[in-house]
């Protein structure tokens, strides 16, 4: 066998990330809760969005022990979601616009 | 010739670190991924693949909240459920967020005492992860009954505001359910496989005739913390924002 028995981590790496999401996932609803609003509210949301991300990928996905030619593999073209988010953001705006010059009232 | 070529040096090659690694596993004709089975990397391609679903999915809702002159409806309100008094806002969706991440959780367990040749733990920390994924389709089938059937949501339109508010949930939670669904199937053949010590014994699978192996576990376990993973996202972007 190439590999004797791959990816055997003590089990209080899971715990402890098991409760980090939990912690995590209560704050993030706790920005609801507490009627956040704005920009403080979707800047929270998105911090402890990627945070849960990052645990659950490097953690329980077992990629921080992975290879970095994987690892990359899979992050470069994720990556590139970040021009298609701002291409449907920009289509978006204009069609918002279109629709208050032309559709109003 | 003073040379001969060899073949299959995979092992044997230098493997270099940081991004060198990255350059050498690439090039020099050679098996890109050392020290994954196939398997894995496949999920993993396939993940990669379904993230991008996934993505166009999120992406449409965006577009369409974005450019509907409609105000969007209130989800904090229409997931809003009581218990005999006031109503608690996006209690069931909580709830589901913690049961997902509690099957994350003996899932990524269950890998681990997967590959300690543990056969009956593996397996029962699996059943646990299939049974708190069926709960989470059982809630997930409430609030759709709830939505349709008390609120009169529909995929075009709603009582609350903006139309799309109907088709963009019913098709990203539905696509989400079908992925837990999917998984929960998976997950109890693959108990029983390791409950049997197909694993152990290096049964070849009825259907590809390949030895046993306690990587199908890792790769099932993948599978399912992805589906979690999208619902952190689902979660952050159509329940919360």
């Amino acid at each position: 066998m190439a590999q004797a028995e791959g990816q055997q981590h003590p089990i209080g790496v899971y715990f402890k990330v098991w409760g980090w999401l939990f912690v995590l996932s209560t704050f993030s609803y706790l920005v609801d809760y507490f009627h956040f609003e704005s920009y403080l509210r979707w800047t929270l949301i998105l911090v402890f969005m990627f945070m849960k991300a990052g645990l659950i990928i490097a953690v329980f996905m077992h990629m921080k022990w992975e290879r970095l030619a994987l690892v990359y593999a899979l992050a470069l073209p994720t990556m590139f979601l970040m021009v298609f988010i701002g291409l449907m953001m920009f289509e978006s705006d204009n069609t918002l616009l279109q629709r208050v010059i032309f559709f109003a009232a | 010739m003073s040379q001969t070529a060899t073949s299959s040096t995979g092992a044997a090659l230098a493997q270099p670190e940081g991004w060198d690694s990255v350059i050498a596993d690439w090039s020099s004709d050679q098996r890109a991924f050392k020290n994954i089975p196939w398997g894995k990397a496949m999920m993993w391609i396939f993940l990669l693949s379904d993230t991008f679903i996934f993505s166009c999915f999120l992406l449409s809702y965006m577009t369409v909240r974005m450019s509907t002159t409609v105000p969007w409806p209130n989800s904090s309100e229409i997931f809003a459920l009581s218990f005999g008094g006031e109503p608690i806002p996006l209690i069931l969706i909580a709830i589901m967020t913690f049961i997902l991440i509690s099957s994350s959780g003996t899932m990524a367990m269950a890998v681990r005492f997967g590959y300690q040749r543990n056969r009956k733990v593996c397996a029962l920390l699996m059943v646990a992860t299939a049974m708190f994924g069926a709960s989470f389709v059982g809630m997930q089938v409430f609030e759709w009954t709830k939505l349709i059937v008390e609120e009169g949501v529909r995929p075009w339109g709603n009582p609350y505001g903006a139309a799309q508010f109907g088709s963009t949930f019913f098709m990203i939670t539905g696509f989400h359910g079908f992925h837990v669904s999917i998984g929960v199937i998976f997950l109890l053949l693959t108990a029983r496989k390791a409950w049997r010590g197909d694993f152990d014994n290096e049964t070849p699978g009825f259907f590809t005739s390949r030895k046993g192996n306690y990587e199908a576990v890792e790769i099932m376990g993948l599978y399912w913390h992805f589906v979690d993973l999208v619902w952190v996202f689902i979660f952050a972007f159509f329940y919360l924002w």
